[in-house]
Order: C-alpha cells, then sequence, then structure tokens
C-alpha cells in the first residue's frame, strides 16, 4: 500500500499530489477494529448511582454542563463535518454527485463554526477546564487500568472533562485545524465568491504537500469520527451524549462522575467551596 | 504538445470475435485493459507513453457490433464499431437522420472517417493539450489545471460547465446523438444497461476522470435512433480552424418539428463549450410556438449564452455560440 500518490510535472519534477486513497480504507478498517476490539475488552460499566449524600446536599437535580452556546457548535461542527466527509470521500469510492461546491461551501461554514467555538471559549467559559494538568495524567493511568481491570479502585472522578475527552478534542481539533488551513489554501484553486484564483501562488511540491496534509486530517478525522460516534452510543456513556442534547446532567451522574472540587457548577458553587475550604 | 515517441510500450494483445468475450475479458483487466476500436485516439496515447495498459482488447474481430439495421421502434440501431464513412453515406441514415450522416461526414478527413469508428468518436477523450502532455492535472488524477489559470493557453477551452477542468467533448457526432435523443446500449459482465444519450455524458462535477458514464469493464455496443424525430427539420454546423480537418472549436446540431410554420418542438445541443455536449433546454422552451424565423433564432442565440464564462483566450466561444444556435434554428431545412 503506498500513502502518497505521486506525479511528474510539467518540469519533470516528481512531486506528491495528493494522499493515497487506500488510507480511507485504512482508516475505516482500523475505526471498525477499534471499535470491535474496545467493545468486547471494556466493559459497559453504567454508574451504580452511589453518591455521598453530603455532597448531594444543597445541589439541584439537574446541573448544566453545556451552555446553550457550546451544544449548538458542537451540533453544527458536527453537521459540517459529516458533509465535508461525504462529499470528500463518497465520490473517491464510487459515489459519484458533484461535490465541489458543497464540500467549499460547508468548508467555510466550519471555519465560522470554529471562529464562533474560540471566541465563547475565551469570552464565555474557562479554557482551562479543556486543559490536561498533572491531575489529568493520574486520572487517565488509573482509569485505563480500572478500564483493563487492573487497578484496585475505580477510575478517580474528572473534572469539567474527562481526559480521555480532552485527549480527544486536542487530537480532533490539530486534525480539524490541519484541514481548515490547507482547505482555505486549496481554495485559491477554485473558482470561488471570496477571493480570485492563484493557482500558482505556491511550487508544485508545495501544493502537494497541502494537498497531503488536507488528505491525512481528513481521513484521520474519518477515524476519529466513528471512535466519537461510537462512544457517544455506548451505555456507560450516553448521559454525556444526552447532555450534549438538553444540556444538563443529573445531580448523581454529577457526584459520581466529576469532582466538586475540580468541577464548580455555578449552582453547586457555594457548597464546593465550602468543600474546597475543608 | 507531447512529442511522439513512435515506440509503444508492451502490452498483451487480446482479440475476442464477440461482445460475450470482450466484456470478460475488460472485466478480468478492469483499469489495466484498454479497448481499442478504430484506434485513432489510441495510438496517440501509446505513442505519447501516457496510457501504458497491460492488455488491450482489439474489437477489430467483434462484428456483431458492426452495421446498421432496422431499430425495433422503427429508428436505427447502428453498432458502436461501425466506421464513421458508413454512417456517413449509409442511404437509410442520409434519408431518414441526415443531421447524423451530415455530422459523421465531417469528421476529421476521409482516410481517418474510414479507420474510425461511431462508438469511438463518441468515447473518444478530451483534446486539451495540457492533459495531452501527460502532465498531472485534475483529469490525470492530480490537483490542478494547467488550462484554467490566468496564464494558461486555452483558446479550445469551455465557456460552461467548468468544475476545475476546462476541458471540452470534442465529438463531432455526440451533439447529434443527443439531438436525435439516441439512446447508448453499454455492455458489461453484468448485463445490458441503456442510457438516453443526454445522460451518456458526464461533466467534471460528477467525476473529473470520465467524460462518460463509461467505466472500466463497460462497452458501448449499439446506438439505437428512435423514430421520433425521423424526418425533423435538421441542422448541423462545424466552425474549426482549417476546414480541411480538424476538430471543432463550437458546433451545433439542432432538428426542430415544424407544423404550420410554428415550431412544436426542438432539441438544440452545442458542442466544443463544455465539457459535454450542452443540450440548450431553455432555447428550446422559449422556441416553442415561435415561427423558425431570424428574430426567434436571435433570441435564442441570447438565451444559448446567458451562463457562459469565458476564460483569458475563448471569448469568441461566446460569439460562435449565439450565432450558431441562431442559425440551427432561423436555417434548419
Amino acid at each position: 500500500m503506498e500513502f502518497l500518490r505521486r506525479a511528474l510535472n510539467p518540469w519533470g519534477e516528481d512531486v506528491p499530489i495528493g494522499v493515497s486513497w487506500d488510507l480511507i480504507w485504512a482508516a475505516v478498517i482500523i475505526g471498525a477494529v477499534f471499535v470491535v476490539v474496545h467493545a468486547l475488552m471494556v466493559p459497559k460499566k453504567v454508574g451504580t448511582g452511589e453518591v455521598d449524600p453530603a455532597e448531594a446536599e444543597g445541589l439541584p437535580e439537574k446541573l448544566q454542563r453545556h451552555k446553550p452556546g457550546a451544544r449548538g457548535f458542537h451540533w453544527s461542527m458536527s453537521a459540517t463535518m459529516f458533509a465535508l466527509l461525504i462529499t470528500a470521500f463518497f465520490p473517491v469510492i464510487g459515489i459519484q454527485f458533484p461535490w465541489v461546491t458543497i464540500h467549499w461551501i460547508a468548508g467555510v461554514l466550519l471555519i465560522l463554526t470554529l471562529i464562533y467555538h474560540i471566541y465563547h471559549v475565551f469570552a464565555k467559559q474557562d479554557f482551562w477546564t479543556m486543559w490536561i494538568d498533572r491531575r489529568d495524567v493520574e486520572e487517565g493511568k488509573l482509569g485505563l487500568k480500572a478500564a483493563l481491570g487492573k487497578a484496585d479502585a475505580d477510575r478517580p472522578r474528572a473534572g469539567k472533562y474527562p481526559v480521555d475527552q480532552k485527549m480527544f478534542h486536542h487530537v480532533a481539533m490539530v486534525a480539524t485545524l490541519g484541514a481548515v488551513v490547507t482547505g482555505i489554501l486549496m481554495m485559491f484553486r477554485i473558482d470561488n465568491f471570496l477571493w480570485a484564483e492563484r493557482t500558482y501562488m505556491f511550487s508544485d511540491a508545495a501544493w502537494g504537500w497541502i494537498y497531503v496534509i488536507h488528505g491525512v486530517c481528513g481521513i484521520g478525522l474519518i477515524f476519529l469520527v466513528i471512535a466519537h460516534v461510537y462512544f457517544a452510543i455506548r451505555p456507560e456513556k450516553r448521559w454525556m451524549t444526552w447532555s450534549m442534547i438538553n444540556g444538563w446532567i443529573d445531580r448523581d451522574r454529577y457526584l459520581e462522575n466529576h469532582d466538586p472540587a475540580r468541577w464548580t457548577v455555578p449552582e453547586a458553587g457555594s457548597q464546593a467551596a465550602e468543600a474546597e475550604g475543608d | 504538445m507531447a512529442v511522439i515517441r513512435d515506440m509503444i510500450p508492451p502490452f498483451e494483445l487480446f482479440q475476442p470475435a464477440g461482445v460475450d468475450d470482450a466484456v470478460r475479458l475488460m472485466d478480468e483487466h478492469g483499469s489495466e485493459g484498454w479497448v481499442l476500436a478504430g484506434g485513432l485516439d489510441t495510438f496517440d496515447w501509446f505513442k505519447d507513453r501516457i496510457k501504458r495498459p497491460a492488455a488491450v482488447i482489439d474489437l477489430g474481430g467483434v462484428d456483431e457490433i458492426r452495421g446498421i439495421a432496422q431499430g425495433g421502434d422503427g429508428g436505427l440501431d447502428i453498432g458502436a464499431m461501425t466506421s464513421l464513412t458508413d454512417v456517413a453515406e449509409h442511404a437509410d441514415v442520409q434519408a431518414r437522420y441526415p443531421l447524423l450522416a451530415e455530422a459523421a461526414g465531417l469528421v476529421a478527413t476521409p482516410q481517418i472517417r474510414n479507420q474510425g469508428t461511431l462508438g469511438g468518436n463518441i468515447v473518444q477523450d478530451t483534446r486539451c493539450w495540457y492533459y495531452r502532455s501527460g502532465w498531472p492535472c485534475y483529469r490525470a488524477g492530480g490537483n490542478i489545471c494547467y488550462a484554467a489559470t490566468r496564464r494558461s493557453m486555452n483558446r479550445e477551452h469551455c465557456i460552461v460547465g467548468a468544475d476545475r477542468c476546462v476541458a471540452v467533448n470534442p465529438s463531432d457526432t455526440a451533439p447529434a446523438l443527443v439531438a436525435l435523443d439516441a439512446e447508448m446500449v453499454v455492455a458489461s459482465t453484468s448485463g445490458e444497461r441503456t442510457y438516453p444519450a443526454v445522460d451518456f455524458f458526464i461533466g467534471p462535477d460528477i467525476d473529473i476522470e470520465r467524460m462518460t458514464v463509461l467505466e472500466p469493464g463497460d462497452l458501448l455496443t449499439r446506438i439505437v435512433l428512435p423514430a421520433r424525430w425521423e424526418g425533423a427539420r435538421w441542422y448541423f454546423e462545424k466552425i474549426r480552424d482549417r476546414k480541411s480537418w480538424d476538430f471543432s472549436l463550437v458546433s451545433v446540431a439542432s432538428v426542430l418539428q415544424v407544423q404550420g410554420g410554428v415550431i412544436q418542438d426542438a432539441r438544440i445541443v452545442v458542442n466544443s463549450i463544455a465539457p459535454y455536449p450542452v443540450r440548450m433546454g431553455a432555447v428550446e422552451a422559449a422556441i416553442r410556438g415561435r415561427e423558425p424565423s431570424d428574430e426567434t433564432g436571435q433570441m435564442a442565440g441570447e438565451i444559448a449564452i446567458e451562463d457562459t464564462r469565458a476564460l483569458r483566450h475563448n471569448d469568441y466561444k461566446i460569439a460562435l455560440t449565439r450565432n450558431l444556435v441562431k442559425r440551427s434554428i432561423r436555417d434548419a431545412a
């Protein structure tokens, strides 16, 4: 299997022209194998519902996990991502339709969505909730052992986002930004309402690597989307998926999965502050 | 233009005796196989060493798809391996579908028409010289159109239907067959299927590496002309740089059904302005119920160029299209 498609340009130079389409199937197969292996090896451990009554005291039944803006971003990104992946890869595997215009318009919408997300994160949310710190690393190690049945104790409670979600976010961010930046450059090669075509702004080799990066990021996103959808529908994760739809989680899920000292929801603010002080 | 290197790379030659054998071989070799009909497009590709198939399937011995016969619905059934000369000179074609006879008779030179086939003329690849030079353009699987930039030599390229690639369909018989509402019969190992001619040709928006619906393993076997447009008024004109022998810069094919001096129905197709023969649906709708006059032609010509967009060197094609569409209505006989 080749990783790159290469060709001789008019000057006889051997240049990359894109990523090998065989990698699409590699991503699908790796994603499917990952799902099957994970489903077989990791038990579906739905929460026990056992919480410390003292921690529950003063907390409302429902606590907000995602604001409407964050949910809007998530579903907008989902829609544009599916549109981009379908328009990018279906024609390659033989399902042919006029895809270019849909693809670049979906790309522009994704960029607008990401700009909103960045603004929302810095202006309305706590940027550091997604940062991976020392406690997340410890949580990750113990969580992995617990998942493999090798730990004495259960996985420790997380902050607002578990470490695996944070890692997914960062990998998806790199892949998405890679696809977005190269996609913006590739728009200089097609007619669009934003700017005039500038086919020769880079050398053939540079353009080739831009196409390769775009392809690698896109194919990487196939795997990431498979994994994301898989986790979203696993029984022990469905409460998180529902919270991305309705915005809230119930008190028991909060106390079972999140450390109030690390994620202080507004409704629990006073109580958590007291707990920290203790 | 690419330098002709004369030495053809080696390949395995197969000479099937029937369609079943041919499609089986084509299926066996997939994208590594190459179908040889008249050979006029083929040998340029081979000599330039741009196409290097492992297997060549020569249809020269497949007689069942050669010749012209009465069609089932009263029309004509033309085998894809029928030579262009036979199509142009056949008495039935001349009498009943003179539009096709005229188009076939204007292909290249007498020698080429003797050797070239109707099927080959329909499915021939584009003449874009950037593509023909073997450079890695979109149509060749690459990531650039060398003909679409502001510095390109694109006098022969398209003014409508571009989608990254701006190459045009060069066939003379294709617009005539679309105008006559012909059906293309395609065989493969999974059976036979039929396409209206207008759907047989596809643009780069659907698949940038193909000009027709044919995929590896598909063989165009027959072209069926329906009785519907037999004896209709018709017009064909091909504009080219050299009258003696050249590909069209713009061509037009039309058929009109006129009763009481009024156009009842019409099909008008312009080629070499897009990657596929362009059926002028808006023009056809606008001229129904009108006289085939200079005034109607003038109006039709203006409608025909509404969605056109010239590249740097081919805005003359817009004027040509306008005038050819006008004449195809006014002068249809």
